[in-house]
């Protein structure tokens, strides 16, 4: 039986829907990631699993208790803000201890359970530090640390990175994914970053406008995915209308083709391969390990990546070339 | 949450009465000057009053110089330390902070030893020099408020970048001053100049002790030799206040819009 | 609500201007605050400090203790006193009261208007003070005022019979209050916006109550704001003269009256005792000031 169960939820605000119809079960010790543009509905999501906004209709379960109307302290629901929300007025062991003290747990406890989780997180030698005397990326640790510390069933993180520069922001993630397998922490995760929700997660929840869009395991929903909106979201797809699609590959269908950029081959324009596309070249942007082409065929433009190898590999604009999809790599989408 | 609402509502209830009561009581008394009911009576003794009109008049001049002067002051300088002198920034602070440490009269007191008739510069020695003087001492009480609201306003619109964008697009200095930092500090300007504008026209202590024909000392007369001409008095003051505050509340507003709207 | 990060060196902005214009105009640099502190120094600093002078020299201008011992006279002391218990009581009801209204407008769920509407009028009421403020609660709570007829009318409660003038200490409280608990509205309406959403919600999520929260969180967090608050409602109290003069003439004994009336030459004949008298003000409202600003550092260091 699934540790985490929503069912049929729904919140309106207003006159607004800002999220439809939410469905989801996870099991103890996954890790999940909404993942969406801001607005999507994700955080009022996970505001409603912590118990901050009251779903207007639905169930949220977690084991057997219906928490659906409980209160945020009886949750046993560990949260984690983008804005780190640490209390100012307390220095890291206050902050840490705090859900130990509203539990009034012996000091000794505390002591020994805020050292081991302070350890955990690396913050040694930081204990008497104010919030305001940390960097960004110590204090989201701390802040991780807090929500650690009263073990919660269930550990929620809104956007705890995006308000770190990368190489913090990739550090972190690495220690917060480290850190939720050795525990075993249920874990959801919210973000509008798809690197961070395909380098962290086990599961993704792609939504848009108060909607799943789809569901399943990361590299599924990067390579197979179920709608345009997931497409444009997930990676650089050449998207195909109907027209495009018949145009370019003799293919009818309904809604769009995605084709991701590195599917697609380049050969010489003296290549003799059946199906090829004949195509030119018409500018190129360098990303480091890759470089992507405009390349136009049939007065269509479609994105082509290639690996970066040696410098003389450079197509300059204008060259004929012939391109080949393999109909495997293409994908329909809704 | 449903107790602390009620508790929100009982302290918003209580407040109201408390402010309200002294002026609907101000208001009823002020409409008693007619034994046999309520009157307009006593606001047209008031506004008819020579002396009323002359005090007023006085005092909005002065209140109008006083916010002249205090731009032309302010404006500059806070330009000035935000752009060239940013070290010097806590002491102006500091200083435009001091009206509210020392109180008024300590400061005219100071006046009335430093510039006497016989001192080396005797400001109170006539009636033109000895305006010169109050209009001085009601830019020093308005300086908390004008260099705030001002300061505020420059910081907003991070006046370096604009002036070095300005500077690198050819503008020249009056240019720079007057189309571009201007009109982006305007209503700045004008919630500090009604800000003055309130403090300055009932202001009492400065004006009664150099002895100058001011709004604030005529009502004190008033008060101490007339029954019913004093809460009319206190209604038109406290509608002068409020108009000045309502007009700074609409070009914040205002200010606001624009902002959005760019 | 940008002041706090305006002193800190890491700001681009600041320690760029030093370095690139530095030598070659900094020499006329000074000419632009130049009218400033002129003017400052003319109608601010030197008239205080003539002051601050003559309370040590006597008549001829020789250096003398006397007129500082003159103020411990029981006479002044009290006035002193009187002065100090009138802006002490209405600083701390008018921040007290202040501080409830500010979070029930704020915080207390209550409609939307409410509080665009309670900072303009605290706008207003907070300058509304001095001889119309006076006039206003004479017909309140004076002999003939409102209050005190209706009381006597309607509720049989005779307001004067039970000791109560609008001239006494109660009385000048009240009305100070006006003013005092409108600016307490004002200036710690920033202080109460600077309480974050999230931290209520993370104390709730780490299994803490509403009285948790207040009590290590919100309470703590305001506490320098509130006291610092205080202070500045007390310096504004001490200094004010319109209102309790216009209120009270000179029966009330504080100290701006007792300088007023030396000033305008009804008592004392004594210029260097009256220097004395505004040196003891200038001590109090400065000291209670200094208090204020100390507070404010230590709220804001606080906030990100």
């Amino acid at each position: 039986m699934a540790f985490l169960t929503i069912a049929n939820l729904h919140k309106r605000f207003d006159d607004h829907v800002v999220v439809h119809d939410f469905n989801m079960s996870i099991e103890q010790g996954e890790f999940i990631t909404f993942l969406g543009p801001s607005g999507c509905g994700k955080t009022t999501v996970l505001r409603m699993i912590a118990g901050f906004e009251t779903p207007t209709s639905g169930a949220i379960t977690v084991g057997k208790d219906d928490i659906t109307h409980l209160s945020p302290q009886k949750r046993g629901i560990g949260m984690v803000f983008q804005s780190y929300a640490l209390f100012p007025n307390m220095n890291v062991t206050d902050n840490i201890a705090f859900g130990l003290k509203m539990r009034k747990l012996s000091s000794a406890d505390i002591s020994r359970k805020v050292a081991e989780v302070i350890k955990l997180v690396e913050l040694k030698g930081k204990e008497n530090h104010y919030p305001h005397e940390l960097s960004g990326g110590q204090r989201q640790r701390v802040a991780l640390a807090r929500a650690l510390v009263v073990e919660p069933r269930i550990l929620l993180l809104d956007e705890p990175l995006s308000a770190l520069d990368a190489r913090i922001r990739k550090n972190l993630r690495e220690q917060i994914r480290d850190i939720q397998r050795r525990l075993g922490l249920t874990t959801i995760f919210v973000t509008h970053d798809q690197e961070e929700a395909l380098t962290m997660s086990d599961r993704i929840f792609v939504m848009n406008q108060g909607r799943v869009e789809q569901e399943g395991r990361a590299e599924m929903v990067y390579t197979q995915p179920a709608t345009e909106f997931v497409a444009r979201f997930m990676g650089n797809y050449n998207l195909l209308g109907a027209a495009d699609a018949h145009k370019l590959l003799g293919l009818d269908i309904q809604g769009h083709m995605a084709i991701r950029p590195e599917s697609i081959h380049v050969l010489d324009a003296s290549a003799n391969q059946e199906g090829a596309l004949d195509a030119t070249i018409r500018q190129h942007q360098l990303l480091g390990s890759i470089i992507r082409y405009q390349v136009e065929s049939q007065g269509i433009t479609l994105q082509v990546d290639r690996l970066n190898r040696t410098a003389s590999d450079l197509m300059p604009a204008g060259t004929a070339v012939k391109l080949q999809i393999s109909r495997d790599d293409m994908r329909e989408v809704r | 949450m449903k107790t602390s609402r009620i508790g929100a509502w009982v302290a918003i209830a209580i407040g109201t009465l408390y402010f309200l009561l002294p002026l609907i009581a101000t208001f009823e008394f002020s409409l008693k000057m007619n034994r046999d009911g309520y009157s307009f009576e006593a606001y047209k003794v008031v506004l008819s009053d020579p002396g009323f009109q002359a005090t007023f008049g006085y005092s909005t001049l002065m209140a109008l110089l006083t916010i002249i002067v205090g731009i032309l002051l302010v404006v500059p300088t806070a330009y000035w330390i935000q752009l060239k002198l940013p070290r010097l920034r806590p002491v102006v602070e500091f200083i435009t902070l001091m009206p509210l440490v020392i109180p008024a009269i300590v400061i005219v007191f100071g006046y009335l030893k430093l510039y006497n008739s016989s001192s080396w510069l005797p400001l109170t020695g006539n009636d033109r020099a000895t305006d010169f003087l109050l209009m001085c001492s009601y830019v020093t009480l308005a300086l908390p408020y004008l260099y705030r609201s001002i300061d505020t306003g420059l910081r907003a619109i991070d006046v370096r970048t604009l002036t070095e964008a300005a500077e690198s697009l050819g503008a020249s200095w009056p240019n720079i001053l007057f189309k571009v930092i201007f009109p982006n500090v305007k209503s700045a300007i004008l919630s500090g100049a009604f800000l003055t504008f309130a403090v300055v026209i009932g202001e009492f202590t400065m004006a009664s002790l150099l002895g100058r024909p001011a709004f604030g000392p005529y009502l004190q007369l008033i008060g101490a030799n007339r029954a019913y001409e004093p809460s009319a008095l206190a209604i038109i003051a406290f509608l002068v206040t409020w108009a000045s505050m309502g007009l700074i509340q609409v070009f914040a507003r205002n200010a606001r819009g624009t902002r959005k709207s760019a | 609500m940008a002041t706090s990060s305006e002193s800190l060196p890491q700001d681009p902005a600041s320690s760029r201007g030093q370095t690139r214009k530095g030598l070659t105009l900094s020499s006329f640099n000074w000419l632009g605050v130049l009218p400033f502190f002129l003017f400052a120094l003319m109608f601010l600093i030197l008239p205080t400090l003539t002051l601050m002078v003559g309370a040590f020299q006597d008549a001829n201008g020789h250096f003398t203790l006397a007129n500082i011992g003159k103020l411990f006279d029981s006479n002044i002391l009290s006035a002193y006193q009187i002065s100090i218990e009138v802006s002490a009581a209405s600083a701390l009801g008018g921040s007290v009261i202040g501080m409830l209204l500010a979070l029930a407008a704020i915080q207390g769920g209550l409609p939307q208007w409410i509080r665009p509407t309670l900072m303009t009028f605290s706008g207003v009421a907070s300058n509304f003070a001095g001889v119309p403020l006076s006039f206003a609660f004479l017909s309140t709570l004076g002999r003939m005022g409102l209050v005190t007829v209706l009381l006597r009318t309607y509720a049989d409660i005779d307001l004067y019979g039970t000791g109560f003038t609008i001239l006494s200490f109660l009385g000048l409280t009240l009305t100070y209050l006006y003013f005092q608990i409108p600016l307490m509205v004002l200036i710690v309406t920033p202080a109460i916006d600077g309480l974050r959403a999230e931290w209520r919600e993370a104390c709730e999520s780490l299994g803490g109550s509403g009285f948790h929260y207040w009590w290590h969180i919100a309470l703590p967090i305001l506490w320098p704001s509130i006291l610092g608050s205080a202070l500045l409602l007390f310096a504004n109290a001490f200094g004010a003269v319109a209102t309790a003069y216009a209120l009270t003439g000179s029966s009330l004994n504080i100290v701006p009256i007792l300088l007023y009336a030396q000033i305008r030459g009804d008592v004392l004949h004594d210029q260097n005792l009256g220097y004395a008298l505004a040196l003891g003000m200038v001590v109090i409202t400065g000291l209670s000031n200094a208090g204020y600003i100390w507070l404010r550092s230590r709220a804001e260091r606080g906030r990100e």
